[in-house]
């Protein structure tokens, strides 16, 4: 298939990443949802692509700039604390069908004390 | 580039960019499959950063790249302002974190739309340039441009804005209760929405303005306010993760605009997981989305709620933190239903202590989780597992209900509409047909609350009036601790 124009191309780019989305997305179990949520909102901090983008480009005036450097100082926000906010979560998920094995809690309690 | 040139251009080149960014947004989409379980979910973020850190450097090695100096400052202050915020902010805060970052996001959105439009030229159509004294006359964007960018500024202001004001009221800047213009709310969101689509469309028809660019921004920022002041703090998580969606959709925009593949895959991703979820909350609440926008629930049925206690003709019994602990002592089976009040008064880890002390005694405990639990889908999960409670013990509604015929004490722990018998059995019920959790079915149940005020339904809990329940007035985290210590004395 050839698409006619660069238009063209970027919709089915849409479309078919739409589709996907929902199937990713669906497989998702509820326990994940405030994770899935925090992970998605980091994602979407991809926009500063468009802001280190634009920012490069000729025919920024001095307002122009100020703005930029706001759009990529909060697409950077939105990226490095939503990621780093879902690990931290994602974290307290992880390894908990051990703890419900582990013989003596408090020992466990001592290793990841020492751990942390 | 004088000294690498052979490295720089294959750097450089159009194709190997492009297979980056393909690579980022294949990331992306596996990192997301990893959250489909627990142990996976770890990994799978891991590789959505890495997928993002690809993306930042391909954007990085674009030949047009330049201004340095100004990158270096926005991603210095963005680093500096986002990783203290994320390692400090409270589990019991993450819904207003999310509402933060979603804002920001919106926001950043909104802003590059704005200097590519004054970069044009402060027009989407033809123009006059002078440069060096000599003057240009530029053909303008293509029109799907135009459309796209002017459809991710409408949607990032919105979005920022409305996530600003999610974010102050549940961080309790701005009051929880609905703040409505009352009849007229309707009216004045189509006509914000109106005139900011117009501007829009007029800009698009060539406008030579940035006044009405400007305009179209305050019109969409007004609109942003406007649509969730009035929306309570019960719909909050609703609104929150539909704003995900929008800021989404604006993302995948941007990227048409600016032919990015990447930011397009990312952004409808986001867009596809924030409809998703906000649908699943809707349903979850028995509510429609544009009943949810619309507003005014939440605290606007309370005056109904405080006129109907006094006709409640049942006496409410209140218990003490000896007795709850006796009862819940000699049970064989003890369902804790969490709700916002557990997060509020950071219990989470009292819970797990009491838990421990239960399980010593053979007590077969579990946790019921109602899907629109807390402020956020998740939220309670996310709080148990911060205290190390194993996620085999926590029931989804769906699981959890059958089960409650065979419970002998029922633990509720700040937990009120969800577990409202109205939903069931009123229909008068503002809350009427929602799913609950049935927890009136288990042999007694135990309230812990701080007072008999209504949740944020606004409504009163047939519950607390039902024979078999027995309040315990106070602080989450301190009557938990209380119960807990009694029973070691048992």
């Amino acid at each position: 298939m050839i698409l006619a124009s660069t238009l063209t191309t970027n919709l089915a780019i849409l479309v078919l990443a739409g589709f996907i989305g929902f199937v990713v997305i669906s497989k998702v179990p509820n326990t994940l949802h405030t994770p899935l949520m925090s992970g998605t909102n980091a994602i979407h901090g991809i926009v500063l692509l468009g802001g280190l983008l634009v920012v490069g480009l000729a025919g920024n005036d001095t307002f122009n700039k100020i703005i930029l450097v706001i759009a990529i100082a909060f697409g950077t926000i939105n990226i490095i604390g939503g990621f780093l906010v879902t690990d931290r979560m994602l974290e307290m998920f992880k390894s908990k069908p051990k703890a419900a094995e582990r013989a003596e809690p408090d020992s466990a309690g001592a290793e990841r004390e020492k751990g942390s | 580039m004088s000294t690498l040139p052979l490295a720089t251009s294959f750097l450089q080149n159009e194709s190997f960019l492009d297979v980056l960014y393909i690579i980022a947004f294949s990331l992306f989409i596996q990192g997301l499959r990893g959250l489909s379980g627990p142990t996976t979910a770890v990994r799978g973020n891991r590789i959505a950063a890495v997928g993002m850190a690809i993306a930042v450097v391909a954007t990085l090695l674009q030949p047009s790249e330049g201004n340095w100096g100004l990158i270096a400052l926005g991603l210095a202050l963005g680093a500096a302002v986002g990783v203290p915020a994320a390692r400090q902010v409270k589990m019991t805060a993450m819904p207003q974190m999310v509402a933060l970052f979603n804002g920001v996001g919106g926001g950043a959105v909104l802003l590059i739309s704005w200097a590519e439009f004054r970069r044009y030229g402060s027009t989407y159509g033809s123009h006059a340039i002078t440069l060096g004294g000599v003057t240009f006359h530029l053909g303008g964007v293509p029109t799907y441009v135009a459309i796209f960018s002017v459809f991710a500024a409408i949607v990032g202001s919105v979005s920022f804005w409305g996530s600003n004001i999610a974010f102050g009221k549940l961080q309790e800047i701005i009051p929880g209760r609905p703040i409505t213009l009352g009849a007229g709310q309707q009216i004045v969101n189509l006509v914000l929405l109106i005139l900011a689509v117009a501007a829009g469309v007029d800009l698009i028809a060539g406008a030579h303005s940035e006044l009405i660019f400007i305009g179209m921004l305050v019109c969409a920022a007004l609109l942003g306010n406007a649509v969730v002041l009035p929306i309570g703090g019960a719909d909050m998580p609703v609104v929150i993760s539909m704003l995900n969606a929008f800021t989404g959709l604006s993302a995948a925009a941007t990227g048409v605009a600016l032919n990015n593949p990447a930011l397009i895959v990312a952004g409808m991703i986001v867009g596809a997981s924030g409809s998703i979820l906000t649908n699943l909350m809707a349903v979850a609440m028995n509510r429609s989305i544009p009943a949810i926008v619309a507003g005014g629930f939440g605290g606007g049925g309370a005056v109904e709620g405080a006129s109907g206690a006094g006709e409640h003709a049942g006496t409410v019994r209140s218990t003490s933190a000896a007795d709850a602990a006796i009862q819940l002592a000699y049970a064989n089976r003890v369902v804790i239903v969490p709700g916002y009040g557990m997060a509020v008064a950071q219990a989470q880890h009292a819970v797990r202590e009491l838990t421990k002390e239960l399980e010593k005694r053979q007590v077969e405990v579990s946790y019921a989780i109602h899907p629109v639990a807390g402020r956020m889908p998740g939220h309670m999960n996310v709080l148990l597992a911060e205290a190390d409670v194993p996620y085999d013990q926590l029931k989804e509604m769906e699981e959890a209900n059958p089960d409650f015929q065979r419970t002998d004490v029922s633990l509720v722990i700040g937990a009120n509409d969800v577990t409202n018998p109205a939903a069931k059995n009123t229909p008068s019920s503002p809350i009427y047909g929602m799913p609950i959790l049935e927890v009136n079915d288990s042999h007694s149940v135990i309230v812990i609350k701080r007072s008999m005020n209504p949740g944020f339904a606004g409504i009163e809990n047939e519950l607390y009036y039902d024979p078999k329940t027995a309040m315990l007035f106070g602080d989450a985290k301190s009557a938990v601790s209380e119960i807990t210590a009694e029973l070691a004395q048992i």
